[in-house]
């Protein structure tokens, strides 16, 4: 495969729940290497997009390949390359950070000594190294948003689906997952993220898609714009406020 | 490239227990559960002494199967609340590998309530439940419904009301089960003949081996979306 090969492509995917269609007809690529923000209103179909690239829920109609492979019937062959950051922390309470990763670690097939170097360089790159040994449910919601990081990049996955990742965080906590963000991109892995902060998006991601009433409304570059015309886009797009 | 079977499954076997000796909180549930089912029952059949021995057997496996539903509810909760059951999806397991791990520990916490109560009947009614064959009938009979537990607290994971739902969907199912473990108990507890046991127990062991297989072949439906 050449490197202008999309490694994410979407083809017409459409979802529904019951009689609820959340996506219709979605289609888009994602190049190697390219970070891409999700946005859209609530219930726009976010989640659920990106539940479906993880392999976590079928399409009803559509495809989606992943490095060539067909989601979720060959899901099997990309679930390594793939690290998903959720809505929750997907993370062990009664188990301390090193127990979670250590678990994770394992369900990854990641040797030993692999596991142990690993755990210490994401704790540390979280700025949890000095907490690995307290339980995750001690754990304040930044912290524990910062820990599922770590487990989702545990694996050194190529695609990283970030689910509105900035929920929770105070400042400080926001500003080192952006480092984390800009740091995944520098090592050239694939972004997709959802968000509601507008103002962050122009500096983290270079291409914005748009979702509104499951379809994409918007596609196009983001890097150039200021926070105040990329807001002005999207309520111009979603038909609502604009969210700062 | 799957992870290998059995280092998914003993991962989630070791996750499992670590989690449990750190919090007990199912254990605790289940076992305090199954105590005060146990009293109960022994002070509502405590007139009729007749009835008291014959109902020993029923005694042990309807408070086995509730204390069990109370713990795959719990375990299956540990998963589900926080969405860690995604993660291990996401994971490069093969989904009858997170059913066996889930399955293992589940049966691992069960035989401990189990282990416990044996001995405890035999002192509150007054009868030995710490015979071999009685014993053999115990992992066996649970380890069935550990199968059939953990397949359907996978299955009502999510939706409403699981807590009602999970028995009110394995009870029936677990019928045969139950009568066969009630059937080979008795047996064994009025010491009657092995041929008079024996054909229960192995019609235990096939129930057993039939509905491990169908919840081994279902898991990976149950567990996709």
């Amino acid at each position: 495969m050449s490197d202008e090969t999309p490694i994410i492509e979407v083809e017409n995917l459409s979802k529904t729940f019951g009689l609820l269609p959340v996506l219709r007809s979605v289609s888009f690529g994602v190049a190697r290497g390219e970070t891409v923000v999700l946005l859209g209103q609530n219930g726009s179909g976010k989640s659920t997009l990106l539940r479906l690239l993880a392999g976590l829920s079928k399409p009803t109609a559509g495809v989606i390949r992943i490095g060539g492979w067909q989601m979720p019937k060959e899901a099997m062959a990309v679930r390594r390359q793939i690290g998903l950051v959720s809505h929750q922390p997907l993370l062990y309470g009664n188990l301390s950070a090193r127990e979670n990763l250590d678990f994770f670690g394992k369900l990854y097939g990641m040797a030993k000594g692999e596991r142990g170097e690993r755990i210490g360089a994401v704790l540390d790159q979280v700025g949890l190294a000095k907490r690995a040994d307290s339980l995750a449910r001690d754990f304040s919601r930044g912290m524990q948003q910062r820990l599922s990081i770590a487990r989702a990049t545990l694996h050194q996955p190529e695609i990283l689906l970030l689910d509105e990742p900035f929920t929770g965080l105070d400042q400080a906590a926001a500003e080192r997952l952006e480092d984390l963000v800009l740091s995944a991109q520098r090592e050239e892995r694939t972004l997709i993220m959802t968000t509601h902060q507008l103002g962050r998006a122009p500096a983290l991601a270079g291409r914005a898609l748009i979702l509104a009433r499951g379809q994409i409304a918007f596609d196009g570059q983001i890097a150039t714009m200021s926070a105040a015309s990329l807001s002005e886009l999207y309520a111009g797009v979603c038909g609502g406020a604009a969210v700062a | 490239m799957k992870t290998p079977f059995r280092t998914a499954v003993l991962a989630i076997v070791s996750k499992d227990l670590r989690a449990e000796i750190r919090s007990r909180e199912l254990l605790s549930v289940m076992a305090i559960f199954a105590f005060l089912c146990i009293l109960v029952f022994s002070f509502a059949l405590e007139l009729d002494r007749v009835a008291r021995e014959e109902a020993i057997s029923g005694v042990l496996w309807v408070t086995l199967v509730f204390a069990s539903l109370l713990g795959f509810n719990r375990s299956l909760a540990q998963e589900g609340d926080q969405g860690n059951l995604d993660a291990m999806l996401l994971a490069p397991v093969s989904r009858p590998a997170i059913f066996l791990g889930k399955l293992l520990s589940n049966y691992l916490f069960t035989l401990i309530v189990a282990l416990v109560i044996l001995p405890l009947m035999t002192v509150i009614y007054n009868s030995n439940l710490l015979k071999g064959w009685l014993i053999v009938t115990t992992l066996l009979g649970v380890f069935g419904f550990s199968a059939i537990g953990t397949l359907l607290a996978m299955l009502t994971l999510h939706t409403r009301s699981r807590e009602a739902m999970l028995p009110i969907a394995m009870l029936p199912v677990a019928l045969p089960l139950l009568l066969t473990a009630v059937r080979a108990t008795t047996n064994i507890l009025n010491d009657n003949p092995a041929r008079e046991w024996l054909v229960w127990l192995q019609l235990l062991a096939a129930v057993t081996v039939i509905y491990l297989t169908l919840c081994w072949l279902l898991s990976g439906f149950v567990l996709e979306e």
